[in-house]
């Protein structure tokens, strides 16, 4: 009886792992099952109590002793028969099996068959259609476009390095010597010398024991941020921060929380948050504030004495990607570290591309020997990307070189910085939104309303603007990026562009704002 | 023509299976390297001479993540990162190196070796100094600088860069295409820009890294097919659409399958009619990477499709880099008008970051001009031919000699299996040593046993290098007891099929 009540058992089990809808069926007939041998028990326990009264009652046929097939019964044929019967009944009762489920071949032929897959790509709309202007000459200050000469407001040549000689026959004699591109990746014979040469004068101009050359700026935050944090890591981001670093975060899959743009104030109730956490639990996780020295979405800077202050406090790391500030701020170029007097060595990680300063296209990252040793083997888009092509490297140590030599390139720029800044400080309709050093001046609608709203009223302005000869450019934001800052026009300011260039660039763009806002 | 179809089934009847002796050696090579780390991990720790972390911080590597690097990599990390002096073409000044401290760095020394190249992805040859495409790229290096310094939106595009645009899409015979700045962006800014939450990517288990983490950013599901396996594709498509999307069962926004012309690691080629059509009758959408595929196989280079006879119209979103046959850098993808133009206002590698180097597009444009022979020669069509010789001759060599060559006929890349930990540095330095530079792959690029060495193939190589490679990877190879299948003389007879008259 026990045995059969086992096996019941096992079958709804079973059937409760199959994970089947019927499980309540089977537990239903356990129960009756469990039930059914409480009674029989029960009337076990009567019979052997009230034996005597009971069997006085039965037949003597009954209660009798009997012999059947040789063997003797004593006294208890009812309950034996009784049982028997239970025993039956329990076996006769159909035996649950769970009902086969799986799909049949022609139900899974007639879902594939129904399923119509939504298109490769949305339907095409008159904004995703981008005016992008075709250059004829190279990015300098003056550039050549459908035929005529325009002010260049738009390359981030921050220095004027573009078409610089020395820049030129460095990248001649490298293309000369090992063609253009590597063939390979850092490990497989793509590293060529100047990789290395470049390496270290970079880390050697910024004062860091170890530099790590990446093939691309985008896939360098992309990367660097995935091979330090993984999950169960914490970061603390600026909500404003560039679709690179974006895209690093959410690849390192680590708990990411973001404070308000540039907001050190935010960034200090984040902090508490996390040490009022904390309490609760438990080992230490890696901690990293992630900021940008200049912003390239809005051109502010980051108040670096403060965030220093904060992530000693809190016993956090810093990440920070200069690649608007190496070669733009500091008496000498070498970036924030350098504007705030603090020793470089305060921030842990720095990370910048080389298509801005630099003239050249790439990116770095920079830091202790551990940082960048470590990113040799874990720094996907390291490992897993071709080499940057040599001549670009050698681009790269060519403009180190003349940043070192001529400081009159940084005055000048910081002079153009000033300039463009007082200028356009005084044109109506617009408001400078980024630090009074940022070499991306990001011109805002005074009276803004929504991002698509504002961009297709500075998209006017830029237009007007080309037509007038300057070539300005627009904030525009993939569909993946998540940054949530208004809309603005950047202009481009470098140590290239002449005082007149920029005199007239203001009072073009005076006369085109007036006639975009009276409209 | 008639194109030779690669065929995958004699390559599963070899069997290369891995005998049971290595498989148990290579265990108890790794097991022993394993307590080695171990014990010196711990005696490190009781001595604390390990890295110092500040109070109150986590170590920046946690000791499990880099345990691999310091106690199996950096023994031979020499194998690794070997800097040359020349360009990547057949024959190579590598740098040599020394260290002081049992390989934890290594320093240059003044001393270049001249070495036979079989590791650079040069297939083409444009690696180096070309007639036609040189002096081009130093006139587009004048005229236009190293690079644009701005987003292809912004300021970034030039008349070049719409040039290649154009050319590569005629190349491929696709109606549009675009270029980014590096290859590996190009996937892992493509694949979010296409499928997000609710979309399902079906990756080839031997996808690139790339492609991962591409797949990876999008939000989308991921699943797995075996790798080059139809069959098991079409199984987990089904799978997929009859159940729908997990815990809420809604049937799948979209489907892309995600594939790789040649796969790098593994030299086969994709099979890609098989996949294709299965691709196709449930629906999903294709996407081509032909990073090794393009310039390298095909009569005239037009990449895998070309040479398996699938036409471009079956392949939704073709992917491609130029870093390997035509010696530049930078990526591609093809498609529909609609879809790049879609792509120009949603890819975040096109509005963010800086374009493609001006001198680089140069260089792929007069490589293509070349292929195609529109400078007036037949060079391109004669570095084709040569470099599908080469490779099958060196092939066929290889195997001949024992070898466990991995891959298809035509692939420019041959992996050769060397499975034992010992034999990764072992194989390198030897070979080094007789002037022959080598790449040997472990992990992280590989499973971590099933460590190889990867021969590719160039166009520049001559008869003489190749019979040098041939002489030297022999003799190496028989040093370090990596000739896995012995092969009688008159079983060679079979891989013979492979004639000179089948190029014409």
């Amino acid at each position: 009886m026990l045995l059969l009540l086992l096996l019941r058992f096992c079958h709804w089990v079973a059937a409760a792992l199959e994970d089947d809808a019927d499980v309540t069926r089977g537990g239903e007939e356990f129960i009756v099952a469990v039930v059914v041998v409480a009674v029989c028990g029960v009337s076990m326990a009567m019979l052997v109590e009230f034996k005597d009264t009971v069997l006085g009652m039965l037949p003597d046929a009954l209660v009798t002793d009997a012999v059947i097939f040789g063997v003797h019964i004593h006294g208890h044929l009812l309950l034996e028969t009784l049982l028997v019967v239970v025993i039956f009944y329990l076996l006769l009762q159909q035996s649950y099996t769970p009902e086969n489920r799986a799909l049949t071949e022609t139900e899974i032929d007639q879902l594939c068959e129904e399923w119509t897959p939504e298109p490769l790509h949305p339907v095409i709309t008159d904004d995703m259609e981008m005016k992008t202007p075709i250059l004829e000459s190279a990015a300098g200050p003056h550039t050549i476009i459908d035929g005529k000469d325009v002010i260049n407001m738009s390359t981030a040549d921050y220095l004027g390095l573009i078409g610089n000689p020395k820049v030129k026959e460095a990248c001649n004699a490298a293309v000369e010597k090992y063609g253009v591109g590597a063939c390979g990746p850092r490990g497989f014979y793509g590293t060529m010398d100047v990789h290395l040469d470049f390496e270290k004068k970079i880390a050697d101009f910024m004062g860091t024991p170890d530099s790590i050359l990446y093939s691309y700026g985008l896939a360098t935050t992309t990367s660097v941020i995935p091979a330090f944090c993984k999950a169960g890591d914490l970061i603390l981001a600026d909500d404003g921060v560039n679709w690179s670093l974006q895209n690093g975060l959410y690849l390192s899959r680590s708990k990411v929380k973001y404070f308000k743009h540039n907001d050190m104030k935010d960034l200090k109730a984040r902090l508490e948050e996390v040490r009022k956490e904390d309490k609760r639990k438990k080992p230490l996780n890696r901690r990293f504030i992630i900021v940008e020295a200049i912003y390239q979405n809005s051109g502010q800077m980051v108040p670096l004495d403060e965030l220093c202050r904060l992530k000693e406090e809190y016993k956090f790391r810093v990440l920070i990607d200069e690649s608007n500030s190496i070669g733009v701020l500091g008496k000498t170029g070498r970036g924030i570290s350098e504007h705030f007097n603090i020793s470089v060595e305060k921030l842990d990680i720095i990370t910048a591309v080389m298509g801005h300063a630099l003239a050249s296209e790439g990116g770095i990252c920079t830091g202790s020997a551990e940082v960048v040793s470590h990113q040799r083997l874990s720094g996907s888009g390291y490992c897993f990307s071709a080499a940057l092509p040599p001549f670009l490297a050698s681009a790269g140590i060519a403009a180190v070189e003349i940043l070192e030599n001529n400081p009159q390139l940084l005055s000048r720029l910081h002079k153009n910085i000033s300039l463009v800044h007082s200028n356009l400080s005084s044109v109506p309709g617009i408001r400078i939104g980024c630090n009074k050093l940022s070499p991306i001046v990001f011109l805002h609608l005074e009276e803004s309303a929504s991002f698509a709203e504002d961009s297709s009223i500075l998209q006017r302005v830029v237009d007007l603007m080309l037509d007038e000869g300057i070539l300005l450019s627009l904030t525009k934001r993939s569909l993946l990026d998540n940054c949530k800052l208004p809309a603005a026009i950047k202009v481009v300011v470098t140590a290239g562009h002449s005082e007149e260039d920029l005199l007239l660039v203001t009072s073009k763009l005076r006369n085109v704002m007036a006639k975009v806002l009276r409209c | 023509m008639t194109v030779a179809e690669p065929d995958p089934v004699m390559e599963n009847e070899e069997g290369f299976e891995v005998p049971y002796h290595v498989a148990i050696t290579t265990y108890f090579s790794y097991g022993i390297l394993f307590i080695i780390g171990t014990l010196r991990d711990f005696y490190r720790n009781i001595m604390r001479s390990g890295k110092k972390v500040a109070k109150g911080y986590a170590p920046l590597c946690r000791d499990f993540e880099d345990f691999y690097t310091r106690r199996l990599y950096n023994r031979i990390q020499d194998c690794f990162n070997r800097p040359i002096a020349s360009a990547p073409t057949n024959w190579v000044d590598v740098i040599e190196r020394v260290s002081y401290d049992s390989n934890k760095t290594l320093h240059q020394t003044e001393n270049v070796r001249r070495c036979l190249n079989l590791g650079s992805y040069n297939y083409l040859g444009f690696a180096s100094h070309d007639e036609y495409c040189t002096p081009r790229v130093l006139e587009s290096l004048n005229k236009y600088g190293a690079s644009a310094c701005s987003a292809r939106v912004d300021g970034g595009t030039t008349l070049l860069h719409n040039e290649l645009e154009e050319l590569v899409a005629k190349y491929v015979g696709k109606p549009a295409a675009m270029v980014y700045g590096m290859g590996y962006a190009t996937n892992s800014t493509t694949l979010p820009a296409l499928i997000g939450k609710g979309g399902l990517i079906i990756s080839d288990a031997l996808n690139h890294s790339s492609i991962v983490n591409g797949s990876r950013g999008s939000g989308a599901k991921i699943k797995v097919f075996q790798h080059n396996t139809p069959s098991h594709l079409e199984q987990v498509l089904r799978e997929a659409i009859s159940q729908g999307q997990a815990r809420t069962h809604r049937p799948w926004k979209k489907i892309i399958v995600v594939i790789e012309g040649i796969y790098s690691m593994e030299g086969e080629l994709c099979r890609l009619k098989d996949i294709v059509e299965v691709a196709k009758k449930y629906k999903a959408y294709i996407y081509l990477d032909e990073a090794h595929s393009i310039g390298a196989i095909g009569k005239t280079g037009k990449g895998i499709c070309e040479l398996q006879g699938v036409d471009p119209a079956n392949i939704d979103v073709m992917m491609g880099t130029f870093t390997k046959s035509f010696g530049s850098c930078g990526g591609y993808i093809a498609g529909s008008k609609e879809l790049i133009q879609y792509m120009k206002s949603a890819s975040p590698a096109h509005m963010y970051a800086t374009s493609m180097s001006t001198p680089a597009v140069q260089q792929v444009i007069s490589a293509l001009e070349v292929i195609l022979g529109l400078d007036g020669s037949d060079r391109g069509a004669k570095k084709l031919a040569q470099v599908r010789e080469n490779s099958n001759y060196v092939r066929i060599e290889l195997r001949n000699r024992g070898f466990e060559v991995l891959g298809d006929m035509d692939s420019p890349v041959m992996p050769v299996m060397l499975y034992n930990p010992g034999k990764i540095p072992a194989f390198s330095r030897e070979c080094l040593k007789r002037n022959v530079a080598v790449v040997v792959v472990a992990f992280p690029a590989t499973p971590l046993l099933l460590a190889r060495t990867r021969v590719c193939m160039s166009a520049s190589h001559t008869r003489e290098d190749l019979d040098q490679a041939v002489k030297v990877l022999s003799e190496v190879g028989e040093m370090c007891n990596i000739k896995y299948f012995p092969r009688k003389a008159s079983e060679n007879e079979k891989y013979f099929w492979f004639d000179q008259k089948k190029l014409e």
